[in-house]
């Protein structure tokens, strides 16, 4: 493999370096190809959990009834007669959050558009270690590959929820799939902690260090700013993870008793004693909570990104929406308790967080407005990642909304762990965070493979995941609101659910039309690679750096010298100025003002 | 077969729309468009979706809430869910206007603005005004809401009075069990190490640390017998097994001789307020009743993974976790009986079902609460059987008679 620093290849673009088949397509340092794996890797998992959430919403939906789709994904021991085993539905739901959180929307989408994004944007030939950020993605492939293949392990794969609450997880008597296949989740874990830690490093350094000349953090744009601000707070919180794991593996192995404490199971009484299973949820909220914005900030970066230069208009406040990415990603590690309103924790200290967590609602606030205020007297050009940007604001604000409800300890009582919640973070977290991907793919395209991806099946792809998206998320919050506990096998068993039956028929009719417009999505991105028209070299008219590289990838992404940043990113529609975008590597004027 | 249908019928669909763009995309190559330009029929269709949907958005939300409205939770039965009901309609209030001026904002823009080649966007970078007015108007908003919200919180878990009856609510997989303290109203303590089947919730009394020593000398002696007689034939993973069952049942044994001693200290030290004199009149059943307008202080206790004790008609909630308890208090205001008149269904019951994810049969674990007039209450408590009888004599002997065979390996 070419151990070759390619960060310098650039420097001397007469310098053709032949490279192997192998340290081009496998093991290379070049962050435009890492993040195209990352992408893949990430689309491939999708895959995997969206045809899980197929097989459990047709469960919720027809309680009982054998389904062919279910016996051909899961065979006769998990799906005899297509009909769902409950073990299995809950692995099911374990393994979809746990792909869904990390694999596609911190793997994925960081992976993908802080590799491609970081050393285009701020002006560098590649990321600070192209060595390490290769690393980064082997031990995510590594960790994907440990992932799927708990899928086949005797027990089952992972089943206590993503969040893998102790003594279930730690207690194979408990539930089967704590056996092998919780060790397997652990392990991969572990990986994904050490992959998403190189990564972060990197982004961090990356960011600080190799911008171009005259490259201010104040002409930042604004999706730099949101992954840097991610890539902090995953840095300070994912080792908290990896230490929760490494106790309860412990806990699990060597008879420690970290979490475990008083417990009388399967006929016998343990010995662990002294530990506490709140202990480990403090551990695992104060990265999971962080998590959420650690999926989040960059989906909303990519939007002020994609708005902006769609609605030819400057991002409305840009400096408030540093602020606002700052202030969340502060308050995002003070609010973890408002997961654990529950748990016997001091009711004061419920207040405390009750406080914090509705705090985060101004700078979120303050964000939807700007986002609005920018469409304001625009010239909006309907492109499919425009298209998916404002859907991504639509969703923040339902989403959003309903998490003041729920951050609110008093309503959370009655709320907890409802499908309320199931409908609060899918909206706010998973579907805000897919159309900021969805909208990234769509925008960066062009960038990452020099050809086009057809606007048409983008725009059937886009209206059929949008109205499906509220059509499988927005019925959840009555079934919540009806106490219907989420994680529920069937509601069959209690007469007071027999209302909520029809609303959980229409949740899977449209989470499979859902579903399969993704078909469309794939067959477009796959097409296109390939077969798709040659892209301009900055189809969007964006004022962006990495519109200014050559179409056909190079090491070190410009030919000749690194251009130089006057401005910042959003001089679009500036008056007094021929074209509607001024590119960032355009000289002020004499007499006229930076914005 | 349908299901081949269905595949054929979703393949030739995606094909179908496939090769519609593929048309779109060699039309337009030859009229020399590119795909990066957006045509304006194209900005023009998409700014009306943008209408339409945000109306049939809407409409959906609309027809959700006055079709589901009856299927909600009905009116709260107990005093601080009315409280918390309240608190969730003014933040609905609230968020209601926010959610349809926001979007409609949103969508309106969204579809007004579309781009036309003669127009220019306007140059607004920031302003300052602006921002600060919808910083300071969330601002104060929320913190109404938090001081509201707060308030509602600190009465609801505030320490129940001293006269607020007491009743356990037990958690293990997948099913609930009630504890009542008995006529001297004060529960006992309990040992997870004495659960066996006639002591659920491993109450202690010194007849259940005999029965149970007993129980556990019996089963050692069994496996010694066992691993004696078949020490040859036995599988070494089978052998080693039973060995450790001997060093485990040993060491609990030890526990629960320590605990003994514990015990027999504190009711000579502390008579009748040691809480190991007042298991034996507990009362221990499957069925949970409560009376009606009487303060209830719940204690909640797992024996192996966390639950959670949810009752969602009396807006109660509280997780059951494993080496510790929780409490709730609340006060039952409508009884089952006249919830089935309000609801107009006969076979109503007020449920305690388990809301954390406990295992296989975690949408099962539930039991009926019933909510009864205070003398129906008392009638149903007086015939339950107390968890044993009160000490006889017999006890103490049987307790001298198990600590010469225990097994004591005390460290």
């Amino acid at each position: 493999m070419g151990a070759v620093n390619t960060a310098h290849a650039g420097h001397d673009h007469h310098h053709h370096h032949e490279e192997s088949w192998v340290s081009k397509y496998i093991f290379s340092h070049d962050h435009k190809m890492i993040s195209k794996q990352f992408l893949i890797t990430a689309i491939f998992m999708a895959c995997v959990a969206v045809i899980m959430s197929i097989i459990f919403r047709l469960q919720l939906a027809y309680p009982g009834e054998g389904f062919a789709f279910t016996n051909f994904f899961l065979g006769d021991k998990w799906g005899k007669d297509g009909i769902l085993d409950p073990n299995m539905y809950l692995a099911l739901v374990t393994i979809h959050g746990t792909i869904m959180v990390f694999f596609v929307l911190t793997g994925g989408l960081s992976g993908t558009f802080a590799n491609l994004l970081i050393p285009l944007q701020v002006g560098a030939r590649d990321m600070a270690s192209g060595f390490i950020n290769m690393l980064s993605y082997w031990f995510f492939f590594l960790s994907s590959v440990v992932m799927l293949s708990s899928l086949f392990v005797e027990g089952g794969p992972a089943s206590a929820g993503w969040t893998v609450y102790p003594p279930l997880s730690a207690l194979p008597q408990s539930i089967p799939g704590s056996g092998a296949g919780m060790t397997l989740w652990l392990v991969s874990m572990a990986l994904f902690i050490a992959s998403s830690l190189m990564g972060g490093l990197n982004y961090v350094v990356t960011i600080l260090n190799l911008r171009t000349k005259g490259m201010r953090m104040t002409r930042l744009p604004l999706t730099m700013w949101a992954i840097f601000i991610t890539a902090v707070l995953g840095v300070l919180s994912f080792p908290v993870l990896l230490s929760a794991a490494l106790l309860l593996i412990l806990d699990r192995s060597l008879g420690t008793s970290f979490f475990l404490s008083d417990i009388h199971i399967a006929g016998e009484a343990l010995d662990h004693v002294g530990g506490s299973p709140i202990l480990f949820q403090h551990l695992f909220w104060f990265l999971g909570h962080p998590e959420v914005y650690i999926v989040l900030l960059p989906a909303l970066g990519i939007t002020s990104e994609i708005i902006s230069t769609n609605a030819r208009k400057p991002i409305f406040g840009y400096r408030a929406m540093i602020g606002s990415i700052l202030a969340i990603g502060f308050l995002s590690f003070i609010v973890w308790g408002h997961h654990m309103f529950l748990t016997g924790m001091n009711p004061f200290l419920g207040s405390v967080f009750v406080f914090t967590t509705l705090l985060i609602a101004i700078p979120s606030a303050v964000k939807v407005f700007n986002y609005i205020t920018t469409l304001w007297k625009g010239n909006i050009i309907f492109t499919p990642a425009m298209l998916f940007s404002i859907g991504l604001v639509a969703t923040f604000i339902a989403g959003g909304l309903t998490g003041i409800i729920l951050a609110d300890s008093a309503l959370d009582i009655n709320i907890h762990d409802t499908y309320f919640v199931v409908a609060h973070f899918h909206i706010v977290m998973g579907m805000s965070a897919i159309f900021g991907m969805f909208a990234g793919i769509y925008h960066w395209f062009p960038k990452m493979y020099g050809k086009m991806m057809n606007t048409k099946l983008g725009y059937a792809h886009f209206w059929l995941t949008f109205v499906c998206a509220f059509g499988v998320f927005f019925p959840m919050h009555f079934v919540g609101l009806a106490g219907a506990p989420r994680r529920y096998y069937q509601y069959t068993e209690f007469p007071m659910f027999n209302g909520v039956t029809d609303l959980n028929v229409l949740i899977t009719v449209f989470a499979i039309i859902g579903g399969l417009a993704q078909v469309i999505f794939i067959y477009n991105f796959f097409y296109s690679v390939y077969r798709g028209p040659k892209a301009v070299q900055n189809p969007w008219r964006s004022n962006t750096l990495e519109w200014t590289t050559p179409v056909e990838h190079l090491h070190g992404n410009w030919p000749g010298a690194i251009p130089e940043v006057h401005r910042w990113p959003y001089d679009y529609s500036k008056p007094g100025k021929a074209e509607d975008f001024v590119p960032q590597t355009v000289p002020i004027e004499a007499g006229e003002e930076e914005h | 077969m349908m299901t081949l249908l269905i595949v054929l019928v979703v393949v030739l669909g995606v094909m179908a729309v496939a090769q519609l763009a593929r048309v779109y995309e060699l039309t337009a190559k030859l009229r020399g468009k590119r795909e990066e330009d957006i045509t304006d029929s194209d900005n023009r269709m998409n700014a009306r979706l943008m209408w339409l949907f945000c109306v049939a958005y809407f409409g959906f939300f609309i027809w959700l809430l006055v079709r589901y409205n009856d299927r909600m939770l009905p009116v709260s039965a107990s005093e601080h869910g009315v409280w918390t009901d309240q608190l969730l309609d003014v933040n609905w209030y609230i968020l209601f206007i926010v959610f349809f001026i926001t979007n409609i904002l949103l969508f309106y823009f969204a579809g007004r603005y579309v781009y036309d080649r003669n127009r220019r966007a306007l140059w607004q970078p920031h302003n300052n005004k602006l921002e600060l007015l919808w910083t300071i108007v969330p601002a104060v908003v929320l913190i109404g809401i938090i001081i509201y919200g707060l308030t509602i919180w600190n009465r609801i878990t505030s320490p129940a009075s001293p006269d607020a009856m007491v009743v356990e609510v037990y958690a293990k997989q997948f099913d609930w069990t009630a504890r009542y303290p008995g006529a001297d109203g004060i529960m006992g303590a309990t040992d997870y190490r004495l659960i066996n089947d006639q002591n659920p919730l491993g109450i202690v009394t010194p007849a259940s640390i005999a029965t149970r020593l007993d129980e556990l000398a019996a089963e050692r002696e069994a496996i010694l017998k066992d691993i004696a007689q078949n020490e040859q034939v036995m599988p070494p993973a089978k052998l080693a097994e039973s060995r450790k069952r001997v060093e485990r049942i040993e060491r609990t044994s030890a526990r629960i001789i320590r605990l003994r001693t514990e015990m027999e200290q504190d009711i000579a030290m502390n008579k009748e307020t040691s809480p190991y004199a007042h298991g034996e009149d507990d009362i221990v059943v499957k069925e949970f009743h409560l009376p009606i307008r009487k303060e209830v202080k719940m204690l909640i206790r797992s024996r192996d993974v966390i639950h959670s004790a949810y009752i969602p008609h009396l807006r109660a909630q509280m997780n059951a976790v494993p080496g510790m308890t929780t409490t709730f208090n609340m006060v039952p205001t409508i009884t089952t009986d006249s919830m089935r008149t309000v609801m107009n269904d006969p076979a109503f019951e007020f449920i305690l079902l388990c809301n954390k994810i406990c295992g296989a049969s975690h949408y099962n674990m539930q039991m009926a609460l019933v909510v009864e007039p205070e003398n129906a209450y008392n009638d149903w408590l007086a015939q339950q059987k107390p968890f044993q009888a009160a000490p006889e004599p017999a006890a103490p002997s049987a307790m001298t008679t198990t600590a010469t065979e225990a097994p004591v390996t005390t460290n």
